[in-house]
């Protein structure tokens, strides 16, 4: 038992208390102390979340109701109303992010995963870094400096901008991986097959790793559609937003399908998160009544995203050990 | 993986086509990839160029007078008048606040679930934890105002403000009383360390799960108990990935806005205390930058970005370079 006051660093009468019933006594209590306090701790932890979704889900399903998801907002001071133009323009902007993100992150991933030594590998796997930690608030200030000011309006696009860079680095970091979990023995057979590289990537290594990159895609499209700062200045918010009038009007003044689609991508736009801050600071009872409910159908999408990406990655993971 | 291999490859009319259109496709691939690739280095780049380029103007004018605590600090829109302390001592002090109650409770969780925890309830406790980090921002700070604040941190601060608000040095960081809403940094920082909590504890675990589990086996074999392991071989070893998991944890605090406004009052208070409202450098550019009523004003808004940009790019680096070391020792006979 010598080793053991090596072990704890102890002096010679130190160690001679170790050994004797008492000193066990002791060190075996304090183990049983601090293996409970963790257990307590994570249980803790869980606290906030419990009480957050369960307040959300309460107060804010009082709120729920049809005109939510059907109607427009009604001026303050009437009750009533609801939040299309919110729903309209997360999906809108989503749909813009994701059509920017997904081949921009695709592509880096894939010379990221087969060249990883190069200069421009060892740059992008830090830019990569880099902009996973960027503050929100920075890529709206950035996006705004980019695309707003040059040129002269808030817009949906501007937006979708901002979000897609707060989707890029998740979404090239988790492909490269699962890139990288494809075995290599797939993708040299498709070349000794004279299959041409790209053609490798796209029928062989893509289809193989599809379901770890959807997860990381989905990971990160929940994190953007939850995030307001980086709209704040970019796709700013607007409750008149109407999706069915815009098109519409645009196609019965005889405008062509591009030139709506044009139109659309150049109007400012609501999203869920920026009604709900915006509600949430109105001395309205009302907007505040509703600002829970847009919290509860927020963060049903988010969580729902979340669950069924973890769990399938996680069934995925499983299948793959075995 | 299998049935991969030994499907047909199916080819799409669009990708015959593309085929015949370019008979050299791997160079048109290539270019593609690297494109791709460009564009996110450079638009990494370009965030750093154009928040230097638009505060051109403030960093002129007031040069490094624009962070010091020692000048006079004023945020005086109408007069033209900027510094930014005010908000870099608010964005600091809650991110301290913030990993102050974080760091135990991470690590604390981080050994549960790699060393303690029965297998079958990791995976869900796991999934648990990282759903705490998927609640939107906004969520957590609408939670805050109306339920959290009044519940927990009104009564947290007036006790706090009775016991420590009397003692000598650190009695000014707790002068009170707090106000019955709750909004104070004090506020701010338990939110921010509820948010930053998944991703310490999250990175802790890895660091803790990739240390070789000969380590644990010679540890006990010498007769130490679990406890004894986890706190004397354990931590000592992965000390550098949990430092990178810390400093990760504080690059979020650093950042975060919008619970953080919703949550800590919004303003320039001449008071340092904890209890009293303050103001974040996000939360100003939140509040303020649609807003700005000068040119003057924007750039000042823009300047707090670069310094947030800066101040989160070093701490990514640094972390990094941490979490990577770990990596690097143990990845010879790592555990599963």
């Amino acid at each position: 038992m010598a080793e053991i006051s090596t072990l704890l660093k102890g002096t010679p009468r130190k160690a001679r208390y170790i050994q004797s019933h008492r000193g066990y006594l002791r060190r075996k209590s304090v183990n049983g102390m601090m293996l409970t306090l963790t257990g307590l701790l994570t249980l803790l932890a869980l606290v906030p979340l419990f009480w957050i979704i369960g307040y959300v889900v309460m107060k804010g399903g009082q709120y729920i109701n049809l005109d939510l998801f059907t109607q427009l907002p009604r001026p303050a001071g009437i009750a009533g109303g609801g939040v299309l133009h919110a729903i309209e323009g997360t999906l809108l902007l989503t749909l813009v992010a994701a059509i920017i993100a997904i081949p921009i992150g695709l592509l880096a991933a894939f010379y990221a995963a087969y060249h990883p030594a190069t200069a421009l590998g060892t740059a992008l796997r830090f830019s990569t870094d880099v902009l996973s930690g960027v503050p929100s608030i920075v890529v709206g200030i950035f996006v705004y400096a980019l695309v707003v000011k040059p040129s002269g309006h808030y817009s949906l696009l501007a937006g979708g901008i901002a979000m897609a860079l707060i989707m890029l680095p998740t979404t090239i970091r988790t492909t490269e991986e699962m890139i990288k979990l494809v075995p290599s023995n797939l993708r040299e057979g498709a070349l000794a097959l004279g299959a041409p590289e790209w053609k490798t990537a796209l029928q062989v290594t893509l289809p193989a790793a599809l379901s770890g990159i959807l997860t990381g895609f989905l990971l990160s499209l929940a994190r953007a559609t939850g995030e307001t700062a980086p709209l704040l200045f970019t796709a700013l918010g607007n409750d008149r937003f109407d999706l069915v009038k815009m098109i519409k009007g645009g196609l019965g003044a005889g405008q062509s399908i591009f030139a709506v689609l044009g139109n659309i991508l150049q109007q400012p736009v609501d999203s869920l998160p920026l009604t709900l801050y915006k509600y949430s600071q109105d001395p309205n009872i009302d907007r505040i009544n509703q600002s829970w409910a847009v919290a509860f159908v927020l963060m049903m999408l988010v969580l729902t995203i979340n669950v069924i990406a973890r769990v399938w990655v996680e069934s995925r993971a499983a299948k793959l050990r075995r | 993986m299998q049935k991969a291999a030994a499907r047909q490859p199916r080819k799409f009319p669009i990708v015959a086509r593309i085929e015949n259109l370019t008979k050299h496709g791997d160079r048109v691939w290539v270019g593609l990839n690297i494109a791709m690739s460009l564009i996110v280095v450079i638009s990494m780049l370009l965030i750093g160029y154009l928040l230097w380029r638009d505060s051109s103007g403030t960093r002129q004018a007031f040069g490094l007078s624009f962070l010091s605590p020692f000048v006079e600090s004023s945020w005086n829109p109408v007069d033209n008048k900027f510094s930014a302390w005010p908000f870099i001592y608010g964005t600091l002090i809650t991110s301290l606040v913030a990993i102050l109650i974080a760091v135990p409770l991470s690590v604390g969780i981080a050994i549960f679930l790699s060393e303690l925890c029965p297998q079958w309830l990791r995976t869900p406790l796991n999934l648990l934890v990282e759903l705490l980090s998927a609640i939107p921002s906004v969520v957590y700070g609408l939670w805050g105002i109306f339920v959290f604040l009044p519940a927990v941190i009104t009564p947290l601060g007036q006790f706090l403000g009775n016991t420590l608000g009397t003692v000598p040095v650190l009695g000014s960081l707790f002068a009170g009383p707090i106000s019955l809403s709750g909004s104070s940094r004090l506020a701010a920082g338990v939110i921010l360390a509820i948010m930053i909590l998944p991703t310490i504890s999250a990175v802790t675990r890895d660091v803790l799960l990739a240390i070789p589990s000969s380590q644990r086996e010679a540890s006990l074999a010498l007769g130490a108990t679990r406890w004894e392991t986890i706190s004397r071989v354990l931590l000592p070893y992965g000390i550098s990935g949990i430092l990178g998991a810390v400093i990760l944890g504080l690059g979020r605090a650093l950042g975060e806005t919008m619970a953080v406004t919703m949550v800590i009052g919004n303003s320039i208070g001449a008071s340092a205390s904890l209890l009293k409202p303050g103001y974040t450098m996000s939360s100003v550019i939140a509040n303020e930058f649609a807003e700005a009523v000068s040119p003057m004003h924007s750039q000042a808004l823009i300047e707090v970005a670069l310094i947030l940009f800066l101040m989160t790019l070093i701490l990514n680096i640094i972390a990094r370079l941490l979490v990577w070391r770990v990596a690097r020792k143990s990845s010879p006979g790592a555990r599963a």
